[in-house]
């Protein structure tokens, strides 16, 4: 039987998240395994939740998974992590950036953004399955807010629910990114808090 | 043959370029604009690609091609072909010579358009053959086979996929580019009595296209992607019916993830909805007592297997959205179908455990951007026209993202330029109210001309307000006929939205950058009491494309908290925070909208390109 692996990234339109799933279905091909993506495009793009669904593997039906099904979900944004937990496995594992994206929505007289209560449930759902990550203090440290995709990608690795290494990772940058970004981006990627 | 990561469109496009597609056309709309976004990107210098000024245009082009022997694809996305139907209606009774594909893209759901419309059913309506791929693979083969079927019969074939098929991405194997083929079209070959419309050879051709259609059902019932997929052995439902189910497209990966490879149902996927391969449903309906039929949109194959249970005497009860076991409308998904599935074969699907009750969590409706003139332009228009009885027609791109509060600048969209046209509609009902028409400069080329011309012969009273942010920007930013860039890398003339309105007859056609928001303001109420039609051109490029030379900063000693730059102007670049308000640098364009609108002059520093 061979291993598939479920993976949802998350956020806010303009974040970085199509990249990301590019990076991670680079990676998976350069290792000859093969993989089915969906996402968000179009309207959501202007500031709208986003989604990507990553599934690995052979033997993959379906781009969209079921509820239920996802190994991992990388989320840009900790409102978008609960908006999309309903597709984590039980045992699933989440990486979040900490750092909250406030909607227009919620300031001129939609849901407020219940920054506490939202980060609490996720660490009650997930227990240590969570990774948080300082997206503000990475930023500082890299002296860039551009690569917190990739991050985010090297928190996953590390976490081992991604089924693929931070050298896979490595080589899907080299392959996608031109050759300027590298270095911010090798450090973005090992960069542990 | 090689392995490429692709999206679906992209893997449509290199399937109709394997197939030696000679031209392509279209107008760009989610989910199809990547089809022609990467024929252009991936041709060879032998093939011409062009976004038309509409679908119709595109349609023709197409066609013009294809009667000259090329190999032809026009790509549009669904309500495009309500724009097209007008030449593809009568195409269909002419034909073509070279292989012609009508590729469109459906969206259940809907995610990015307006209708749920099913292009499976304007298939039948329209006599055309159809193909519905199921996954990236199979599209980029499948293409192929169209233009084949499509010139072997002298027939226009549709290709339609669905947003998860169009915007999936998959390792997908691929002919290398020396494995193309290279059609040589012969050129167009007079021949009155083939390529004129009359009356007397459409009823001729009438017949022909009924026989032919008759021939290709049966034949299809042999295309290998009309499958039958038999049940495992001895398979029944939990109460012993013996069942099977019939889908499509997506949806036959929806009922593959559900699917026990070791114990199931019989199955059918349907890949021509029309001409049904009938022969084939009555091999799949043999000896089953019920069918569930998991599709999206309309029930196509639900109704083509009732009629086919009807005329061969077949006792087997078919079951879908007609009978409330697919949901009518909307997307379906692993689960969804999963539930359905599940109720099908009677087994309990009641083992999802209770979820735990998540905080409420903040909505994010698409928003314009921060910095988009838009903002700007449905500001100064709100200001200026405060207090009087105005109606706001908008139409369709960013900007129908106006509707949304704080701005609440769109009071109607219907579809492609109708905004012109509803409101000189309204003003025959109520001359006392100041009507105004939002147009994007990408849809008044497309249908925006016609409308005002309507109007201004009509004597309407209303104001056009043309938002010109010199791209299509809601696609991706296409290029179009103001931009003066073609698809083939060409610098030409540009089409001025100006002289176009000029030559109609207005005689107030004003250009303004909506950024300057005492100026617009001054021109909308000097230009909104003319008579007549008049026009005034927000002209201000779109914020994705504008680099920001200095982004706005508050001053945090004279901002008193006051949030009317956020509750008048609804930037996403403008945060409150700590009771004051603070600019997010990542998302400031320095357009100074918030500059002007702050009336204690707080905020400053904003400059942009």
């Amino acid at each position: 039987m061979s291993v598939k692996t479920n993976i949802i990234l998350c956020g806010v339109g303009g974040q970085g998240t199509i990249l990301a799933s590019k990076l991670i279905a680079s990676a998976a091909m350069g290792r000859g395994i093969p993989v089915k993506t969906a996402e968000t495009i179009g309207m959501a793009q202007r500031g709208g939740s986003v989604f990507s669904h990553v599934r690995v593997g052979e033997g993959v039906a379906s781009p969209l998974m079921a509820r239920g099904a996802a190994d991992l979900i990388i989320a840009f944004e900790p409102a978008e992590a609960v908006r999309q937990l309903g597709f984590l496995k039980p045992d699933g594992r989440v990486v979040v950036s900490a750092r909250p994206v406030v909607p227009v929505s919620a300031m001129t007289g939609g849901p407020a953004y219940d920054y506490e209560g939202i980060m609490s449930y996720l660490r009650a759902q997930v227990g240590e399955r969570l990774v948080v990550v300082d997206a503000d203090q990475a930023a500082a440290d890299l002296g860039s807010a551009k690569c917190l995709n990739v991050v985010l990608l090297g928190a996953a690795a590390r976490s081992g629910a991604l089924g693929l290494a931070e050298d896979d990772l490595l080589d899907a940058i080299h392959g996608r990114l031109p050759e300027k970004l590298w270095a911010l981006n090798e450090r973005a990627l090992a960069y542990v808090g | 043959m090689h392995t490429e990561f692709l999206m679906g469109n992209e893997a449509i496009a290199l399937g109709a370029l394997a197939a030696g597609v000679n031209v392509v056309s279209g107008y760009p709309g989610t989910p199809s604009t990547e089809v022609l976004e990467t024929i252009a990107r991936r041709k060879t210098d032998d093939v011409y690609v062009e976004w038309s000024i509409n679908e119709k245009a595109a349609m023709e082009v197409a066609a013009g091609a294809a009667y000259s022997g090329a190999r032809a694809m026009v790509t549009m996305k669904q309500v495009g072909l309500n724009v097209a139907s007008d030449p593809l209606m009568s195409l269909e009774y002419i034909g073509v010579k070279g292989g012609m594909v009508v590729m469109v893209a459906d969206d259940p759901g809907p995610i990015s358009s307006q209708t749920e419309q099913d292009t499976r059913t304007f298939a039948q309506f329209s006599k055309l053959p159809i193909f519905d791929p199921s996954s990236v693979q199979e599209a980029y083969e499948m293409v192929q086979e169209a233009f084949e079927l499509s010139e072997r019969l002298g027939t226009p074939v549709f290709f339609r996929a669905t947003t998860r098929v169009d915007h999936g991405y998959e390792s997908t194997l691929v002919k290398d580019t020396d494995e193309w083929l290279h059609n040589q079209p012969e050129g167009f070959v007079k021949d009155p009595g083939r390529w004129v419309i009359f009356p007397r050879l459409s009823v001729v051709n009438h017949a022909k296209i009924e026989a032919r259609n008759a021939a290709l059902s049966d034949e299809l019932s042999d295309y290998e992607r009309n499958l039958v997929v038999p049940e495992t052995d001895g398979f029944r439902a939990a109460d012993g019916r013996r069942v099977g189910i019939a889908t499509h497209g997506i949806n036959y990966a929806y009922v593959r993830e559900n699917l026990d490879e070791a114990n199931h149902a019989r199955l059918m996927r349907v890949a021509t909805p029309f001409p049904f391969p009938e022969r084939k449903a009555v091999e799949f309906l043999q000896g089953l007592d019920e069918v569930l039929c998991v599709e999206e949109l309309d029930p196509v194959i639900e109704r083509a297997l009732i009629a086919v249970c009807g005329k061969h005497h077949l006792d087997v009860a078919i079951r879908g959205k007609l009978t409330g076991d697919i949901a009518p409308s909307g997307e379906n998904s692993v689960e969804s179908v999963g539930a359905a599935l599940a109720v099908f074969m009677g087994e309990d699907a009641s083992k999802a455990p209770a979820p735990v009750e998540a905080p409420t969590l903040p909505v994010r409706p698409p928003v314009l951007c921060a910095g988009c003139p838009h903002r700007a332009s449905f500001y100064a228009v709100k200001c200026a026209m405060k207090g009087r009885k105005t109606i706001y027609c908008g139409d369709i791109g960013c900007y129908t993202l106006g509707n949304a509060a704080p701005l609440d600048m769109v009071d109607t969209c219907l579809c492609m330029g109708a905004g012109i046209n509803i409101a000189q509609g309204v003003f025959h009902v109520e001359p006392d109210t100041a009507c105004f028409a939002f147009v994007g400069d990408s849809t008044f080329f497309a249908s925006g001309i016609t409308g005002t011309i309507n109007a201004f012969y009509n004597q309407a009273n209303m104001t056009l307000v043309v938002l010109d942010n010199s791209t299509t920007a809601m696609t991706g930013h296409q290029p179009h006929p103001g931009t003066g860039r073609t698809m083939m890398g060409e610098v030409v003339e540009k089409v001025s939205i100006e002289a176009i309105l000029r030559a109609i007859g207005l005689t107030t056609v004003e250009t303004v950058d909506p950024l300057d928001h005492k100026l617009a303001v001054e021109t909308v109420r000097r230009v909104a009491d003319e008579p007549g039609v008049k026009a005034i051109i927000f002209k201000s490029p779109c914020v994705v494309l504008a680099k920001p030379q200095a982004r706005s900063v508050v001053d945090p000693d004279k901002c008193v908290g006051c949030q009317r730059c956020v509750r008048q102007l609804g930037c996403p670049g403008l945060v409150p925070r700590d009771g004051k308000v603070v600019i997010d640098d990542s998302l400031c364009t320095g357009c100074t909208l918030c500059e002007q609108a702050c009336p204690f002059g707080a905020i400053s520093g904003g400059e942009r390109l």
